[in-house]
């Protein structure tokens, strides 16, 4: 349980109420005692911020995606400021399966924070043999499965921009990962109808969803007068895309009522993150905005315990999906059969 | 070890030196933390700004104590919305500071001479790296260069600190009519230096590290990359560095460097992957 204290909304009133929020929330089979975690490939591993706040507070740390080999990552420029936003096209640089269990898979476990290991692969093969290679591995208490990172080369054939090949990496996942390991597929916007990759996915034996990567995007340097990035297309992300991850994380719920959401895209505050949560995210992650303020996850955790609070919640679950309510469910409003005939 | 610090810093001072703005501002808990060489970042816009990325800037002076206890000084050059809303804060605004950031010049245990070579406002980070250098009992020359006369940085201030200084500006409006890397070898031989410190733009430093080399005289070469957070995390200020096995890899920035040996950046295939690096792509991989 979280305290918080507040003062009344009236401004004319000294009131100051303290409230308990239950933060706790799941993932399926999941449970988290805090519903904010990082979004991976904004928080490395977990090391960096743990200088700037205590990461074992919130709910997991997700890493940066992992392959099975070490990969240098794309040439620079990798990114370029956009308005409330970032490109970036990083090309998954990170040290291989072997050196990210050793050395920083280890310290988050000593360090005692949950973590949920993103693996990301070039092939349905690959990202079986990561799901197996981190069966047994002290410190895991999930998966993150990126099917949707614009940034591999071979850009048409992005895992999960179909729904057959996004959901046969699950099942490969799936297959040879842990069997009572929880997974999350971490989808696209780039879709027609995301509704449809998420059925997929979880008919493949996802436990839930994770809901959105970046936006592909592209800036134009006007004194080279050629793409800014070394990569020409990069993933937009940060506030300029939180109405779209906040229509995906509608549209999903909207299909799949039970299916647990961690829902994330340019949460900069508390309030930013209740969106999230009242649209059908049962936990939500915090990315680029780290970028801006190193210390934005926990301060984003403690906001929404606050924005809750405030509207009377009493814990995230019940926030959960709320904006989906029916009109005659509108609280405080009692509409009985009699009024609605009219008479 | 430092670690850093993040922090509201209230503008105690902006005042203009050539074409820069010096800025000075309350830090507590960075300036005792300070070495030469380490750098901070500052949030631009207030809490909703469109610009969220975090500018990066060398330290450039400090106060451990005084009236408003630690308080620091970073130089500005205006090149764009974020560094003209920075030189925009008035005495008593407050800014997001995260520092001190990355690994900061290593220091010679001898006393050996050094030439500090600052290209522009390079030279900011120079001025405390004086300091410490003569406190050593190392003899210290210093080269600084810029395109024009109003884009050096500390000409007046560093003279005092400095054994000689040799200044080289492209259109000859003050100094010597070139760059700093024409005079550097003279400077060099004439004081037999072991030691070149360097912080300037990357074609700058790639040729202050080849002198260096050439004189068998170890070089610190202090780069700037864009960064987007400055604390390791984001992966975008990586260039090619040899590691001690022998092995390139891409290392950030921010934390390995800003920093480097010149000797062990693979200048010109910054902005490159290099096909042996450390993680390569292979051909017809992804």
């Amino acid at each position: 349980m979280t305290r918080v204290v507040f003062a009344s909304a009236d401004p004319n009133s000294s009131d100051i109420r303290a409230v308990e929020v239950d933060m706790s929330t799941d993932l399926g089979t999941l449970e988290l005692p805090a519903p904010v975690l990082t979004a991976s490939g904004c928080a490395a591993a977990g090391k960096e911020l743990d200088q700037f706040f205590d990461i074992t507070e919130l709910g997991a740390i997700v890493t940066k995606s992992v392959m099975l080999k070490p990969r240098s990552g794309r040439a620079t420029p990798r990114m370029a400021e956009t308005p409330s936003g970032m490109l970036n096209s990083i090309g998954l640089q990170g040290p291989g399966i072997d050196q990210f269990i050793e050395h920083d898979l280890a310290w988050l476990a000593q360090r005692g924070a949950r973590t949920i290991v993103s693996i990301a692969g070039g092939s349905v093969d690959e990202y079986a043999k990561l799901a197996q290679r981190l069966r047994n591995v002290p410190g895991v208490a999930g998966l993150e499965v990126n099917i949707s990172c614009p940034n591999v080369e071979n850009r048409g054939q992005v895992f999960a921009c179909h729904a057959g090949t996004a959901a046969q990496v699950v099942q490969a996942v799936k297959r040879f990962a842990d069997p009572k390991m929880p997974i999350l597929a971490k989808l696209s916007p780039d879709v027609t109808d995301i509704a449809e990759i998420a059925d997929a996915v979880v008919r493949a034996g996802a436990t839930g969803i994770s809901v959105m990567n970046t936006t592909l995007g592209m800036v134009i340097d006007l004194d080279s007068m050629r793409p800014a990035l070394a990569g020409v297309t990069g993933g937009l992300s940060g506030p300029a895309i939180r109405p779209i991850a906040v229509r995906c994380v509608w549209q999903i719920r909207q299909a799949l009522p039970h299916i647990p959401i961690l829902g994330m895209g340019g949460i900069r505050s508390g309030e930013d993150a209740l969106q999230f949560i009242l649209a059908g995210a049962n936990a939500v992650s915090i990315g680029t905005v780290i970028f801006n303020d190193p210390s934005a996850p926990l301060r984003i955790q403690e906001e929404l315990a606050q924005a809750l609070a405030i509207r009377g919640f009493t814990s995230v679950s019940e926030a959960v999906s709320f904006a989906h309510r029916s009109a005659t469910a509108e609280v405080g409003v009692e509409v009985s059969e009699e009024d609605q005939d009219g008479q | 070890m430092s670690k850093p610090v993040q922090l509201r810093g209230e503008v105690l001072d902006v005042r203009r030196s050539g074409s820069y703005f010096v800025i000075s501002m309350t830090a507590p808990g960075i300036p005792e933390q300070t070495r030469p060489g380490h750098f901070l970042n500052i949030g631009i816009g207030g809490e909703d700004s469109s610009m969220l990325l975090r500018r990066s800037f060398a330290i450039h002076q400090v106060q451990e104590r005084g009236m408003y206890g630690g308080t620091l000084e970073i130089v500005v050059g205006v090149n764009g919305k974020g560094s003209q809303w920075l030189a925009d804060r008035k005495r008593h605004d407050t800014v997001s500071v995260v520092g001190p950031l990355g690994r900061p010049f290593v220091l010679p245990k001898q006393p050996v001479a050094c030439v500090l070579v600052g290209g522009g406002y390079g030279s900011a980070p120079l001025f405390m790296l004086a300091e410490q250098l003569r406190e050593r009992g190392c003899r210290v020359d210093v080269v600084i260069g810029a395109a024009t006369e109003d884009k050096l940085f500390g000409v007046l201030d560093i003279k005092r600190l400095a054994s000689s200084l040799t200044i080289t500006t492209d259109d000859g409006s003050l100094g010597e009519q070139g760059r700093v890397t024409d005079v550097l070898p003279e400077v060099m031989e004439r004081h037999d230096a072991g030691v070149v410190y360097a912080c300037g733009p990357m074609g700058m430093l790639a040729a202050v590290a080849h002198i260096a080399g050439n004189h068998r005289a170890h070089s610190q070469c202090s780069v700037e990359e864009s960064m987007a957070c400055g604390v390791g995390v984001c992966m975008t200020c990586v260039l090619p560095v040899v590691g001690d096995d022998g092995l390139t890899r891409m290392v950030r920035s921010c934390t390995d460097g800003p920093v480097f040996r010149g000797d062990r950046v693979r200048w010109s295939d910054v902005g490159t992957i290099p096909d042996d690096v450390v993680g390569a792509p292979q051909v017809g991989g992804h």
